[in-house]
């Protein structure tokens, strides 16, 4: 079977939700017969018609609005938010209804909110957001961050099976630019567990997003002097603190890398579980890395140093290895 | 043909070729096209087959039930301080709420507003769980984790609204949209104030459902206040029915008062709604008799006149007379009623203040899906 990439995989995940199962409708700004910004629902509008294939107009909070009532009848609505960045006109919407609903009144809303998120693309603070901890901080609602092409294919299809709504983000550097044989046969990745990417036994590394593909690089670039023990957690609500917790228990180092911007980050959250529940294991300081607490700029050289870098990795690591 | 249509037509074309062109002697003017329709875009209460006497008693009976289970919460139970949180009433609008339920099919969706217990009443949610949920207790709809008239039975097509109202506008959208698509001859109906009107949710939901032509209808309950804020510090144009317009469907502008006058409209709307005919907006002009909630007291800034001049147009006085005067009941008939009303209001009031409160191990429970966890207010429920 041939490589896909990271956004057909999105599709075909989709694809085949929606040929399993026709409950499932696709929501979204310019996504049926144009196929979508990005193309993730090319093709979608020919095969299922356009009652299961929506364009709505311009208006984020109508299409969660309107998928939060039809999930109350029964459907099981996708909206493609054009870029994630506007998924804050929906902000209420997704917080105020949907992620209460269950527990104000037993009626859950399954649906999912998908939709291209992140940097390095030179998208400016419009078309660059990574607005997940916004959403991590709800109960109620479920927040995936995919960094592979299984993981995106795997996600998406346990995203539209799950009971509860679910936000996936997809990261839009990653699009294209990675490839990867998946299996044939119907799979999902289970939402709330983390993937061992590099076992190691001096830090652990904890990422998620197109920033696993740094950890890579300065893991490579310090082995075998140092060697990395890379986690990515793939959902971030709920995140999968054991996963973390056994191997910072065996390494008793912790860097948590992010794209998103340090304060308030889920780098905080983790590091506060460590120094509560693994304090005793630790041989150095919980370390951040994450874009400053700025807006995404536009320009390359400013876009280039606002985003976290491998020499960021090789550098802390080396720090905390001589703590 | 219009001659000057046909000039600037062809001076157009000339002029976008990309050659030079030049026509300086027809000048270049804005056309618009002639409208779609010469629609009346927003009516009065339409004409048809007057309210048969069952249904006046129906809708007579449902609004004294409304105003006895309003008064019973805000008058006696919120004043003895056994009400958890704020009361928001409904008198002088129980006509709106209560006739447009009364028109609804059984798989109908409705999610009304915080003054409308009227639709609560009338889907025929029992008094007992309306009041538990009044009072805090395990058994109101929400369990005690939401208060007041966030109430939701899907059973009832009752669905339960948040407190950012206008957010039910998109959701009605979806549901009306949900029927459309699968053929189902069933509507979506949501109550707001028309504080709610100023929502960006307001516009984007009515938008979608109009380009959609969803089965949904769209009610306001003009009731000239929101909180503190009059109409004319709320919306400019002259009558919120005129924004039909601007999404291209019906709006009608009406007696919210007059509980025939609503059904009619009622009856019109959603039929409309259920045959393809797409949403409508219905404006019901009519009166908060109260102030916002139990706590606010209205007379720093309504003027005291209105509420003698809007007290005249009581709805349920309005309706009674003119069903006796017509012999349709008699005044033993309304006795009647409020004294089983008041009989069905004080077992449900006594039966609701025995009901426990949740058990402090439910806080934080049902935040999502548990199979172990018992299935509420939908099919599979127990209760």
């Amino acid at each position: 079977m041939a490589a896909i990439t990271y956004l057909e995989a999105i599709r075909q995940g989709m694809f085949e939700e929606m040929r399993r199962d026709d409950r499932v409708v696709m929501m979204g700004e310019d996504i049926a017969k144009y196929g979508g910004a990005f193309k993730v629902t090319a093709g979608m509008y020919d095969e299922f018609g356009p009652g299961r294939v929506i364009d709505t107009p311009i208006s984020e909070s109508a299409i969660v609005g309107a998928a939060i009532g039809m999930s109350m009848n029964g459907m099981l609505p996708v909206c493609e938010m054009q870029f994630i960045d506007f998924i804050t006109c929906a902000f209420d919407q997704i917080t105020s209804y949907a992620a209460k609903s269950r527990y104000r009144w037993g009626v859950g809303v399954p649906l999912v909110v998908r939709g291209p998120c992140g940097g390095n693309v030179h998208g400016g603070p419009f078309h660059s957001a990574n607005p997940e901890m916004y959403f991590a901080h709800t109960p109620g609602l479920k927040v995936l961050t995919p960094a592979t092409a299984y993981d995106a294919k795997g996600l998406i299809k346990a995203a539209i099976r799950d009971p509860d709504p679910v936000l996936f983000f997809e990261h839009k550097y990653l699009y294209r630019r990675i490839k990867e044989e998946l299996p044939a046969e119907d799979y999902i990745v289970p939402i709330g567990k983390a993937a061992l990417r590099r076992p190691g036994k001096d830090i652990t590394l904890v990422t998620y997003g197109a920033m696993l593909y740094l950890a890579y690089e300065a893991a490579e670039q310090l082995a075998p002097d140092i060697e990395l023990e890379i986690i990515d957690l793939r959902s971030i609500l709920p995140f999968d603190i054991d996963m973390v917790m056994d191997s910072v228990k065996k390494t008793s180092r912790c860097i948590i890398l992010h794209e998103d911007t340090l304060t308030g980050g889920i780098g905080g959250e983790i590091a506060a579980r460590l120094a509560d529940e693994a304090f005793t294991y630790l041989e150095a300081p919980i370390k951040r890395i994450a874009s400053p607490d700025a807006p995404v700029p536009f320009a390359p050289t400013l876009e280039e140093a606002f985003l976290p870098k491998t020499s960021d990795i090789v550098k802390v690591s080396r720090e905390l290895m001589a703590f | 043909m219009n001659e000057r249509n046909g000039v600037n037509v062809a001076s157009r074309k000339r002029s976008t070729g990309g050659t030079s062109v030049q026509t300086p002697d027809v000048k270049e003017k804005e056309e618009f096209p002639p409208p779609k329709s010469s629609r009346p875009f927003v009516k009065g209460a339409p004409d048809g087959p007057p309210c048969p006497p069952e249904v006046q008693k129906k809708l007579l009976y449902h609004m004294l039930m409304t105003r006895e289970v309003d008064d019973k919460i805000e008058k006696k139970l919120y004043r003895q301080g056994k009400i958890v949180g704020g009361v928001y009433t409904g008198r002088g609008q129980e006509a709106i709420s209560v006739a447009f339920t009364t028109v609804l099919q059984a798989r109908d969706y409705i999610i009304p507003s915080h003054r409308d217990m009227g639709v609560y009443v009338t889907r025929g949610m029992s008094l007992y769980k309306i009041f538990a949920q009044y009072l805090g207790r395990k058994d109101g709809p929400a369990r005690g984790k939401d208060g007041n008239m966030h109430m939701g039975d899907l059973r009832l097509g009752l669905v339960s609204f948040v407190s950012m109202l206008a957010d039910s506008v998109p959701i009605v959208a979806g549901a009306g949209m949900a029927f459309k698509f699968r053929k189902e001859p069933r509507i979506a109906l949501t109550f707001n104030g028309e504080g709610s009107t100023s929502r960006g949710d307001w516009h984007e939901g009515i938008n979608l459902a109009a380009v959609q032509k969803a089965n949904c209808v769209y009610v306001v309950n003009n009731n000239s206040y929101a909180y503190s804020t009059p109409t004319d510090s709320q919306y400019a144009c002259e009558n919120l029915a005129d924004r039909a317009i601007g999404y291209g469907i019906d709006g009608y502008l009406i007696d919210g008062n007059d509980a025939e006058a609503v059904w009619r409209t009622a009856m019109a709307v959603t039929e409309k709604a259920r045959t393809g005919g797409g949403p409508s907006i219905v404006e019901c002009k009519t009166f908060r008799m109260t102030g916002h909630s139990a706590h606010d007291d209205p007379s720093h800034y309504v003027p005291s006149e209105l509420f003698p001049e809007w007290e005249q147009r009581d709805p349920i006085a309005r309706l009674s007379t003119r069903m006796v005067e017509r012999g349709v009941i008699d005044e033993k008939w309304i006795a009647d009623s409020l004294e089983d009303i008041r009989a069905q209001v004080d077992k449900a009031v006594e039966l609701a203040e025995a009901c426990p409160f949740p058990d402090p191990s439910e806080a934080a429970t049902d935040v999502y899906y548990d199979p172990t966890r018992p299935i509420v207010n939908q099919e599979g429920a127990a209760d």
